[in-house]
């Protein structure tokens, strides 16, 4: 396992002023009830950053608020995307600004072909940014290309949206659509979930090689075994709503043994 | 007195001129009968619970010629035999009827070979059929010889046009023994407003022939329609219909298909969208009688705004019609709040070794699918479109002939906004 020490990794200075996404203060509730507690986390371009904690913590809230879903409330704070304030725009802008979720549950479109369905996204992404339509010889390769990026079946690329697909596969194509549409921001919303050994390796090189000091994301999981693959700079603890622990990849290790009650006790 | 006639069909109809076309005189008797005795169907009457005809029955429709100044935009397909009808009147002018080798195509009312006109229409208790046959004004005569194999769709182009008119108009079109044809019929308006068409359609399909029909229902938003086909079916015969429903005020269809013959395979499908106050009606039947047949039925329709579908689906196997697989199938789906579908599939059978089903679902998009897909930078309004284009997918892939299947889609395109599919 390649890994070196948080603390002996040079980072340039500029870097951590090349912000990708900053949460200030978030609160967030769903039906009156409040989730997020007021959430603080920074994210620097080039980095990876985990996020872990016992289940209702609230990281599959934070990961549905940052892609735009309507049913949350957002009751104070701000979130700064890229220099726009996220929480103003529309799910489509926020895709089309560079922010990508990979679904915990993807959802299956029985007749909406993968392939239209991403030609129409890819084409709309490109309008947005004043630029002009994929060609289809193109796109075709960049599908060709993208989908051996994570072993998926030239096949399942043209079928419906992950209709019939096995829970790997839909995760799988997840990272497919992520590397077709090449976003800044990614949100892996427990992606490994469910997911068999090999599937989790796939998963995990796909989001490894599509890693530059462009883009950034944050990877969200219940098990650390994710991280054996996808090595995080930081990981943090979301508990009760709120970041209670910040730490390098070993915290993740430590929270693989012990459990999340020490971290409970802690905060007693 | 004049309450007591007031809603009968001789009533509504008292000024309108008798047909010329060749039925039998007791056919005409019998149905200025029905005309006399019968008064229109009212909400009452089962097969006409959920559509009221009084937009049609408390009007009074005349029936001048009329003209189409500009044919282009009616023409779906670029050659081939074009019958034109303007108010259900057949206008030559408008028409190309290139001769092709063993078919006859031309208006009905001057069919070289027609026979039997009218004989498998029920008249008792059906006011438009009766309507239709005392007052038919013309119609298409389409004759496939025997052993003909024609490539080739031909061509039948419905226009209303004017203030309140109306047409009855009456089709015949018959695929003889080992013969394959195939035809689409288009109804739409030219400046029009509030007019009445009534057309039968009589569709023989001979032993081991082949006959596929597509017909697009494209009058405009104050448009009454009532079209009915009788379809008789002879043994190892193939039957294929498809009923593309995108306009029109009142469009009530009844599709009766009489499976005559062992070893036929038939093929039913529909889709309509509404808008507005439109109210669309599909009423089919498929009377499997003898053994060893297949039928596969699937309508599809999306509502919008106020209108209102019905979809009434029954299949019939026979006593001794044993080895039947006979399949349908209705999906729906509701996009506005004031909008409604009355959906019934019935199944009557009676013989005792026969695979059917049938099902109907209707619903709303899947907003998780909505949430998806503009999750990936896909616009609200184009992922609705996306959701709706695939729902009526399987709908549109039945439609074989490519011109049709690329007019059908421009209109969804430019009426509905939908994204092109592949």
């Amino acid at each position: 396992m390649p890994s070196t020490p948080l603390s002996q990794r040079s980072k340039p200075r500029e870097k951590n002023n090349n912000k990708m996404i900053k949460i200030n203060n978030l609160h967030a509730t769903i039906d009156g009830k409040e989730i997020l507690k007021g959430l603080n986390l920074t994210v620097n371009a080039g980095e990876v950053h985990a996020i872990m904690g016992p289940n209702g913590a609230g990281k599959s809230t934070l990961a549905n608020i940052l892609a735009g879903r309507e049913e949350y409330e957002v009751t104070e704070g701000s979130v700064e995307f890229d220099g726009t304030d996220l929480l103003e725009m529309d799910t489509e802008d926020r895709a089309r600004e560079g922010l990508f979720l990979a679904f915990q549950y993807p959802v299956e479109i029985p007749g909406v072909s993968n392939i239209n369905f991403l030609r129409t996204a890819l084409n709309e992404i490109r309008e947005y940014r004043k630029e002009d339509p994929i060609s289809a010889k193109d796109f075709m390769a960049l599908v060709k290309e993208k989908s051996a990026l994570v072993e998926l079946d030239a096949k399942l690329a043209s079928r419906s949206v992950n209709e019939g697909f096995s829970g790997g596969e839909k995760k799988r194509n997840e990272i497919f659509q992520m590397a077709m549409l090449n976003p800044k921001l990614s949100i892996l919303d427990e992606t490994d979930s469910g997911l068999d050994i090999d599937a989790l390796r796939i998963v995990a090189n796909g989001v490894n090689t599509l890693k530059s000091d462009k883009n950034a994301s944050i990877v969200i999981t219940h098990y650390q075994r994710l991280l054996d693959y996808i090595i995080p700079d930081f990981v943090h603890v979301l508990y009760d709503g709120k970041i209670v622990k910040t730490g390098g990849k070993e915290l993740a290790l430590e929270l693989e043994e012990k459990g999340y009650d020490w971290i409970k006790a802690e905060l007693v | 007195m004049e309450t007591l006639t007031q809603n009968t069909a001789a009533t509504f109809a008292q000024n309108w001129t008798e047909t010329n076309l060749p039925f039998s005189n007791t056919k005409l008797s019998e149905a200025k009968s029905v005309l006399e005795n019968t008064p229109f169907p009212t909400t009452r009457v089962e097969a006409w619970k959920y559509t009221r005809v009084t937009k049609i029955s408390k009007q009074n429709f005349m029936n001048p010629e009329g003209t189409v100044k500009d044919l282009s935009k009616f023409n779906i397909l670029n050659s081939g035999p074009t019958l034109v009808f303007v108010n259900g009147i057949y206008k030559a002018e408008l028409s190309t009827v290139s001769e092709i080798d063993g078919v006859e195509v031309s208006p009905i009312s001057q069919a070289k070979s027609l026979e039997n006109l009218g004989e498998n229409v029920v008249l008792e208790n059906e006011v438009f059929n009766a309507l239709n046959t005392l007052y038919a004004t013309d119609g298409a005569f389409i004759r496939f010889g025997a052993g003909k194999q024609i490539d080739q769709t031909i061509q039948v182009l419905f226009i209303q046009s004017g203030e309140q008119t109306h047409s009855q108009v009456r089709n015949k079109i018959v695929a003889e023994k080992g013969s394959n044809g195939k035809v689409l019929m288009a109804y739409f308006s030219d400046n029009a407003e509030g007019c009445f068409s009534n057309v039968v359609t009589e569709l023989e399909v001979g032993d081991n022939a082949h006959l596929d029909i597509d017909k697009l229902q494209l009058e405009n938003e104050s448009a009454l329609q009532i079209a009915t086909e009788y379809v008789a079916q002879g043994r190892d015969s193939h039957f294929d219909i498809n009923t593309i429903t995108l306009d029109g005020l009142l469009v009530r269809n009844n599709l009766n298909i009489a499976v005559n013959g062992q070893n036929c395979n038939t093929h039913l499908n529909g889709m309509y969208l509404t808008l507005g106050r439109q109210h669309v009606d599909n009423h089919t039947i498929v009377d499997h009688r003898v053994p060893n047949c297949e039928s596969f039925e699937l309508y599809k329709g999306v509502m919008d705004e106020n209108s209102t579908a019905v979809f009434n689906g029954k299949v019939f196997v026979r006593k001794d019609a044993q080895k039947i697989n006979a399949f349908q199938s209705n999906g729906n789906v509701l996009l506005g709040e004031n909008a409604t579908i009355n959906s019934k599939p019935e199944l009557e059978i009676y013989a005792d070794d026969v695979k059917c089903s049938h099902g109907s679902t209707t619903g709303q998009l899947d907003e998780e699918a909505v949430f998806y897909l503009r999750a990936r930078g896909i616009s609200e309004k184009a992922a609705r479109h996306m959701m709706i284009s695939a729902f009526v997918g399987d709908v549109l892939e039945k439609i074989k002939n490519e011109e049709v299947l690329n007019f059908v889609q421009g209109i969804l395109e430019n009426k509905f906004g939908f994204a092109t599919m592949d």
